[in-house]
Order: C-alpha cells, then structure tokens, then sequence
C-alpha cells in the first residue's frame, strides 16, 4: 500500500482550507446588488391569521418589498412537497395537508413562516419584519407525540382527520400473535425516542438571484443533494425549468441531513429575486436553525420481543407513533416506515416481525431524517429489548445475542430486507477483547469503592446504507430513483476532475475520492481534484444522505474509471502497436505484456486529445460517465459496548470507556471513518445522555430554543473512543464498501441506555438520561425498594 | 440588534452624566450578558455607556483584611491574581470556572453582580464572604445589594465601582452546572471569616442567591460536611425548569455544600 493508496490514512486535503478560513460558504458569498430578506415567523403554535398588514413594513426605510402567503399562491407557486408517498394499511395513500411556503390563513407550529421582507440590508429587513402587523386568532395546539390523535386534540390539517398522516404496517401479524401465544418469555418495553435539533455547526442560507438577460435563476444553498432540489423546484412548486435553473451548493459546514430538505426559505428566495429582479440573500440565525431545520427522531414505541426457554427469539411486535410535526417535510413520511421498520431484526434470525407505524400531524416543526434517520429508532428498539430480555432471563446479554445471530447470508428478515453478508460474531468477539470485558467485574468493583455505580451496555446493531435499488424504492413509493452519476474527466496533460453527484458537507469526499480515483489510475493524489454541488458541472445527482457517497457514488466514480481504463487501453494499444488485450495498466503506466514497451497515462491522455494518432473508430478524448444503480442496500454492522460510572448522589453519568468494532466492508481511508464514528457516536451520547427538543405542552413554545437550554455533547462529555474494524466485503458494488457515516448515531445510543440502566438496575429510563433524569430514577427506585 | 448609541466613559463621573442625559441608557462593561440579549433584540437601549476600560475600576489591591477587586477587573484577571490567589484561593478558583475563556476574558465583576442572574457564580461569593459592593455614592453590603432577580439595590443612576471581600479562614465553592448552559444549576459558596461560617446558594432560588442559616449554625460548632449531612434543605422557593425540579436542586444544595465543605478543609 502506498502512501495514498486505498486503506491509507491520508489526511483530509480540504482541512487545511476549513480551518485557516479560507472555506467558501454560501454566506460568504455576496453578489453585486444583492438585497436582504427577514421572513415574519409565527409566534403561535396554532392559529387562525385573520389579517396581515404589510403597510408599515413597506414603508419602512429601505424596504424593498414584503411579500405574504397570498402573493406566492397567486403566483402558483406550488406548496412544498414530501417525496414519498407512504400508504395506508387499506391501501389508500397518505393524507397530506398542504405546505405553502408562507403560510396563508392558519400557521401550524411557531416558527410557521408568515411572510417576507426585503431590504437593503438585514438590519433594516429585520426591522420591518417586526412592523407587519399579523391579526392572529389562536388556537388550541397539541405537541406530544402521543396526544395528537385523541379525541379532543385540535385538528391540524382538514386533509389528514385525528391528525393522521398514516397508518402503516410491515410483517405477519398473524404469525407473530400465534408465536407470542406460544412464547415461553414475553419482553416488554414502552420506549421514547427523543425529539432531536440538528445543529451543523453552519446554518441554513441562500442566495436566490435572477438574471433579466438570460430568464435563468441561480440560487446557492446549503444544500446536500443541490439536483434534487432543483428537480423539486422545478417540477414541483414550478419556480423554473430545470435548464433556467442554476443550485450551487458551495461548501456546506454539516448538514446531518437537515440541509437534504427543500424549506420555504430558498424557494421564496429564488421567485421574489425573479419577482424583484435582484439578488436576495437570506442566513437562518442559529434561533431561527432551532425553530425551522428539520428536527430528528420523535417516536412513542410500544415494543414486545417472544422468546422461548431457551432464549431463542420467536417474534417481535412493535407500534410506533411517530411525530412528523406540522407539515410532511421532504422525505419525512419514508423516515419512520421503510428506514425504521425494515431493520426492526437487527443482527438476529427472528422468524416473524409485525409493525405498526401510525404517523401524526402535531404543532411542532417538522421531522425529517436526522444522521441515521430510522435505522437509530430500530436500533433502539432491537437492542434495548434484547438487554432487557437477556436481564429478565438471566442470561449474559452476550450469550442471548449469540444464540440468536444470523450466520448464513444471504439472509432475508420478515420485514423485506436481505443482508447480503455479515459476520456478527467476529465484531462481538473483537469488542469483547478490546474492552476486556472479562475484567468488568473488577472494574464495577472499583467504582463501587469510589461511590459510583459502573453499569455495561452493548449494541450490536446492524443498517441500512446506499438506499435503493431505483425500481425498489419505486415500488415503495419513493418519488425518485436512487443511484448515483460521476464522471471523470482527464485533461490533456494527466490530471483528472471527477464530478461526482454526491455533496461533501463533512464527509470528506474530496480526499477518499481522489484518494480512490488516483490509485485505480496509478497517478498521483494532487493530480486529481473533486467537483461537486453545481447542477452546471454535474450533470446530475442525488447527493449526500444515508451514507451512501461510498457504496453508491464512489461505485459510479469506479464505473466511470473503468471506462476511462477501457478507452486509454485502446489508444494505448494502438499507440505500441500491440492487440488490446496484450496491454496490461498498472501504476499508471500501459505495457505491452512481456515488453519494455509502455507508456504513461499522461502520455495516453496527452495522445487522445491531440488525437493525431487515434485507433480506428475511436473518439478523440479522454473523458466517461457513468450511473450506477445498486443492486441491494449495504448493510454495515458491528458492536459497540459503552461503560458508564454514575454519581449515584448528582446523578451525573460519566462514559469511562467506549469500545466500538465496526464492519464497514472495504475501507477506502480509516482516518476519515475514524472520524465519522467519532462523530456518530458523539451525536449518539448525545441523543442518549444530553439532547432533547422540549415544546410546552399547553403553549407549544420551543423550551429549548438556544444551546444555553438545548445540550450538545461536547468534548468533555465524551470519553477516548477505542476503535476497531472487521471486514466482510459488501459483495453489491465493485468496491466492496458499506458505508459509515451514520453507524455510531446509530448504535449509540441503546448502548448507553443499556449500560445505564444496568448500573442503575432499572428496566428502562428516558433519554436524555440527564443527570436530573438519573438522579430522579435512583430516588424512584429506592423508593420502590423501600415498599 | 437594534440601533443605539455608543459612549466610552472618560471616568465614573462621565458614565454619570452620559447616563443621566440618555433615555433608556445602560451601563456596559463586560457587555457577556447584554451583548447577547440585545443581539436577540431583547433588550435594546438607547444608548450603551462603556465603563470597561476605565483605569479607575480596574485592578486588584490587597491588605491583611482582604482583597479589594475593581468593577471592570475580568474574570480571568481574578482567577490569575496572585493576590486573590494568596487571600481567597476560592475566589480565584470560582472566577476560573465562569462561562469559558472568552467570557472570562471580557465579563467583569462588577458587571456579574450589577445583572445579578440568579445563576450566576459571584453573587454566592459576596453573599457567602460578607463582602461589601462599592458604589460611586455609598458601600452596600452584600446582604442588602442582591435583593431579587436580577434585582439589586442599586438606583438608576449608581454605578458600582468595587467589590471587597474579607479575607477567609477557609471557603470553597462548589457548582452544578446547567449541562448546556453551565451556568450554576446550583452552585454552594461555603465560607469561614472572622464573622462567622456563611453557607450562600445561587441558580437554585427563585429570587436569586440565598444563605441557608441551618447550614451555617451547624457549621459554627463543627466545620465538617459530616455536621450537615443530616441537614434536608426545603424545596419552596426553588426554581423549577426543565433542567432541575425543585426537589433535585434541594437535593443538590446538600451535595454541594458538603462537597464544598470538604474542599474548604482540603
């Protein structure tokens, strides 16, 4: 392996333009003439507008307009759109309440937009948002998850009767009520997935500008998946045909998958800048990012797992509410259905699943996918019932999870997925090592000398990456395909651009991409450069989420790559007047098999495009594309095992060590998926021990609006992670990756509730399991006790 | 952030006037809590009157008795004085652990004690030390300055200019802190001066910081946590948030303070 070959720890090239501030964000971007927009946000959970009048903002100084829900409908501008329709349990499709982009007679959560100023600078525009005077009539507004459907819940959609979106369900019924009939053990847990706030260090922006001369829009925007966006704004709320219509999304600071989701915001930015025929820009402020980005997560569960005496796993059954708040964002409905329930049999051979998913409309802001989004929910639930079942049983959770592993791939769950291969074992085996789980009695030994109680939780989870195929998702209800463009351009003199249609927001493609590029054409790394987010560079894509830049656009670089080979082996060939298939490619250099005779890959390059010697039939050029649509999702798994050390006397939960084994498949560049577990499982923690989006009950006020009552986990939360890796070979793409962004947000949490409540000794707590949380459990407990 | 505007203060009696002529003026030294809450456009005065780099408030001097800290003097100043350090290491030691290194560098003492958050650190070290605030007119004790959220005893027009603290036999001060904000969920000053063993509460009241005399008597005979431990404190008049009910902050008022005690014996 060389130093940049594929499996080096090649250090990200686009840090060093990050972090001496030379990064290029869309709020550093400013065009000539550009004005500034402040939206009116609602400050009412629920509420009839009676009026709106604009009168005193227009007036204001430097206003240049002040547009509301009524100008945008008379327009036609189309309401905001949730991609996927998800169906009922009689068939029926989805009900779906509209989404204008500003709301035009009833706003539904605080922070619903109202209407749009536009300024010469931001402080004016913020100024005359503050003089248009809304007329509200306030309603009553329901926010609990469990709550939106009862009977004297106000109704927030005339669409959507009880507020529900849907009620959905996967796997036998039948044959998981007749297993539980004869289950020997019944395991039963009432769980709460906390409602989550993405927070990416960046906040949503755009700058929506028009050009007179031309017809053509341009917007830049923190976007993941800026075609996407586009083909929605297009198709959907017909702001511009695709051709008229430039995204660009520069470097985005994290986007979690808050930034995948079309928001009023950059919609109403591209058609007022027509409207006015000036640039608008438009930065979310962080209170703003609090209100309207997207939230995570949000599920009420009531789960069951059948087992029998020997603690074989019989069935599962599961029902879930899941809070989509008060309009369906983009990819919301597939969220809690086919991101959470396919994966409700985690690495175990449980032979019946049923699942219910009843969706609901509440007076919250939307729920979309958040780092994981579905597969922590499963998560949760799989591995939160198997440790608690393990306890009830009196079995080694370990030894539970053994029994029960899948061995032989491939391997297909009742709930439709088939993983392809795995060795769940080997990752358990490799963790129990390099956490010397032997020695943990010694370990609870010592903390219990200290006061504090040590408790152990494992997680041997397993995902779902690179969503697809195409026709699958299809047939599920997905309004686009899934599979990925790239296209590598050799110029002239050797160098190469790949454009690929996935976005880097963190991820850092720009360096495993090269990475992976430069040792297919044996060049060197800085010889190839990455070119993403410009609908006008990339032909077109479906961008960053679901960790699937590996497995699906790194599969699609591959594909164009091999072409690449195909092609230059021709000219190659011709150039030393050898057949085709004498010429052997390695190190970047062409020979002639069993010659001297070679040549470099520049010399082929240079030899295409000054095309003066080209084979017969050949095109001059060096340049493919390809798609690629994969056959399967990929399926990442692993085990994490998390300790905590509680101060039974604050409280206050401590991480003394975190183990994690994960198989990703193929490993492009370990240092960057070191940091992507990293970075999962602090989002994991965080889920499990610090965050957790509050709404008052009777108002529906966001309580936790800034980062001074909303807790990040920050460095000192978390302990030095001990990372390890086993490798079985994703056999669906001809790289053999599996994708690992997502992986510790995912298993993460259930580890940490796991080990809490085995220190604890307590069957479930809430999370986050803050240190009020956890002190108010130990008081619980001991009270229980003492009756 | 709304329009306002700017006046730096050539000296106390300056700010005075400045602030006398303004129509919704305020004094701003430090600017770690205002500048926030006017940027929120919560606050929006006409007129900001900078008295953070007036020579007159700033500095720290010592004597046998104690240690006297100017109002603009920083945080980090505090927490690196070698005086306070020598007088008062609980002091410094607190003044080290408020907000981060940026509001350390910029918040002041006087500013902290003027705002008077209920969850901020210096009030339970004035209140817990007997010190004694300075005013451009009078000295008020702590006693009688912190009379309420984010109330004190101060009038419209009364700038403080110091703050002096006695000297401590033993004090240490021990905080909960707010897992996202940081600021003391409940953080217990417990000190031992010439006047006796003080016991002062902050982030934990709802009218702000408080002594809990049950404490401090039991303290006088026997400075040990072990003469406290059996010492509930009542959950009335606790706030109660999302953070912390009222009956874990009274909880944690018990933790704290034998905790604190300990410290002080070190």
């Amino acid at each position: 392996m060389s130093e940049s070959g594929i499996g080096a720890p090649v250090r990200r090239t686009e840090d060093q333009r990050f972090v001496t501030g030379n990064g290029r964000y869309t709020d550093d971007i400013n065009v000539a003439h550009q004005t500034y927009a402040s939206f009116v946000l609602s400050p009412h959970a629920h509420a009839k507008i009676k009026s709106i009048d604009t009168k005193a903002a227009a007036a204001a100084p430097g206003v240049v307009a002040v547009f509301t829900g009524q100008d945008v409908a008379d327009a036609g501008i189309g309401g905001l759109i949730c991609g996927w329709t998800i169906h009922n349990k009689d068939g029926s499709p989805m009900q779906a309440g509209g989404h204008p982009a500003l709301a035009l007679d009833r706003v539904r959560y605080v922070g619903d937009h109202v209407a749009m100023v536009i300024a010469e600078t931001l402080a004016q525009a913020r100024a005359a948002a503050e003089l248009v005077a809304v007329d509200y009539d306030i309603l009553d507004s329901v926010v609990v998850t469990g709550k939106a459907k009862d009977k004297d819940a106000p109704q927030i959609h005339d669409e959507a009767p009880g507020n529900s979106v849907y009620d959905w369900a996967i796997g036998d019924k039948d044959a998981v009520d007749a297993a539980f009939k004869a289950a020997d053990h019944v395991t039963s847990l009432d769980l709460v997935n906390n409602r989550l706030v993405p927070n990416p260090m960046e906040p949503r922006a755009a700058i929506g500008d028009f050009d007179p001369g031309t017809g053509g829009y341009t917007l830049h925007t923190t976007s993941q998946n800026p075609h996407v966006a586009r083909l929605i704004m297009s198709a959907f709320l017909g702001l511009a045909p695709e051709h008229k219509l430039r995204v660009i999304a520069p470097d985005v600071g994290g986007g979690f998958g808050s930034k995948i989701f079309v928001y009023a915001e950059e919609t109403l930015c591209v058609w007022a800048a027509g409207k006015i025929a000036r640039p608008i820009k438009w930065t979310s402020s962080r209170a703003d990012a609090f209100l309207n980005d997207a939230h995570g997560r949000d599920h009420e569960t009531m789960a069951e797992l059948a087992l029998d005496k020997d603690g074989k796993m019989l069935a599962m059954r599961v029902k879930t509410v899941a809070n989509l708040g008060a309009y369906l964002s983009t990819f919301s409905s597939a969220v809690p259905t086919y991101l959470y329930a396919t994966l409700l049999s985690g690495q175990y051979n449980l032979p019946s699943i049923y699942c219910e998913v009843d969706a609901v409309y509440t007076n919250t802001a939307p729920v979309d996918a958040y780092r994981g989004a579905g597969r922590p929910e499963a998560c949760y639930v799989v591995e939160r019932l198997v440790e608690t079942a393990a306890r009830e049983l009196n079995l080694d959770p370990i030894e539970l999870r053994r029994r029960n592993f899948i061995a032989e791939f491939p391997h297909e769950t009742p709930v439709i997925m088939t993983y392809d291969t795995g060795d769940f074992g080997a990752s358990l085996d490799k963790a129990l090592e390099l956490g010397d789980y032997a020695d943990f009695g010694k370990r609870k030994a010592a903390s219990e000398s200290g006061g504090k109680l040590r408790g152990i939780g494992f997680s041997t989870y397993i995902e779902a990456c690179g969503i697809a195929p195409s026709a699958a998702v299809g047939s599920l209800g997905a309004g686009v395909g899934l599979w990925e463009s790239a296209e590598v351009r050799v110029n002239p003199t050797g160098n190469v651009e790949v454009l690929t249609g996935s976005h880097s927001h963190g991820q850092g493609h720009e360096t495993t991409f090269a990475q992976f590029t430069a040792a297919r054409l044996g060049i060197p790394m800085d010889q190839v450069s990455v070119v993403h987010g410009d609908t006008d560079k990339v032909q077109f894509g479906m961008g960053t989420y679901g960790s699937r830049s590996g497995a699906v656009g790194m599969s699609a670089i591959s594909k164009a790559v091999d072409k690449v080979i195909a092609k230059a082996t021709k000219v190659a060939a011709h150039l030393l007047e050898a057949s085709e298939g004498d010429i052997e490619f390695e190190n970047g250099s062409f020979s002639v098999k069993g010659t001297d005779k070679s040549l470099a890959f520049g010399e082929v390059s240079l030899a295409a495009y000054v095309a003066h010697n080209m084979p017969e039939g050949v095109e001059p050029g060096l340049k493919e594309g390809a798609f690629y649509d994969p056959a399967n999702f990929t399926f990442p798994a692993g085990c994490h095992i998390c300790e905590v050390e509680i101060d039974p006397e604050t409280g206050t939960t401590e991480i003394a060590s975190w183990v994690a084994v994960d198989d990703f498949g193929t490993i492009i560049n370990p240092m960057i998926v070191e940091g992507q577990v990293h970075g999962g499982i602090a989002q994991g923690v965080g889920q499990a021990l610090t965050e957790g989006a509050v709404y008052d009950a009777d108002t529906g006020q966001l309580l936790t609006g800034s980062f001074m009552d909303y807790c990040m986990p920050r460095a000192d939360d978390l302990p030095s992670f001990t990372l390890g890796f086993t490798e079985t070979v994703c056999p669906s793409n001809p790289i053999g990756v599996k994708g690992c962004g997502e992986a510790g947000a995912i298993a993460a949490p259930a580890a940490v509730i796991n080990a809490v409540t085995d220190a604890l000794n307590i069957k479930d707590i809430a999370m986050p399991a803050s240190p009020a949380t956890v002190w108010q459990a130990i008081q619980s407990s001991t009270k229980q006790a003492a009756e | 952030m709304y329009e306002f505007d700017y006046h730096r203060a050539s000296s106390v009696a300056d700010a005075l006037s400045a602030l006398g002529k303004a129509e919704d003026g305020t004094v701003i030294s430090g600017g770690q809590t205002l500048l926030p809450t006017m940027k929120q456009r919560l606050a929006s005065p006409s007129d900001l009157i900078d008295i953070g780099s007036l020579d007159e408030l700033s500095g720290i001097s010592a004597d046998g008795n104690g240690v006297t800290i100017g109002a603009a003097t920083t945080h980090a100043t505090v927490a690196g004085s070698g005086d306070v350090n020598k007088a008062i290491p609980a002091l410094a030691a607190l003044a080290g652990g408020i907000g981060d290194p940026h509001v350390r560098n910029l918040g002041t003492i006087g500013g902290s004690i003027a705002n008077n958050d209920p969850a901020a650190d210096y009030p339970a070290a004035c209140l817990a030390l007997g010190a004694t605030i300075t005013t451009n007119n009078r000295s008020i004790s702590a006693d009688d300055f912190f009379t309420g959220l984010f109330d004190t005893a101060l009038e419209n027009d009364e700038i403080v200019t110091g703050v002096t603290f006695p000297r401590a036999d033993k004090a240490a001060y021990m905080k909960f802190a707010n897992p996202a904000s940081r600021y003391a969920l409940v953080g217990v000053f417990v000190a031992k001066t010439g006047e006796g063993v003080r016991v002062a509460v902050t982030g934990a009241g709802e009218d702000g910081v408080f002594r809990v005399e049950e404490m401090e008597s039991a303290l006088a005979g026997d400075f040990s946590s072990a003469a406290i431990a059996g010492i509930s404190v009542s959950s009335d008049g606790l706030n109660n948030d999302i953070h912390a009910s009222p009956d874990y902050r009274a909880h944690l008022i018990g933790v704290m303070a034998r905790r604190a005690v300990d410290a002080a014996n070190g």
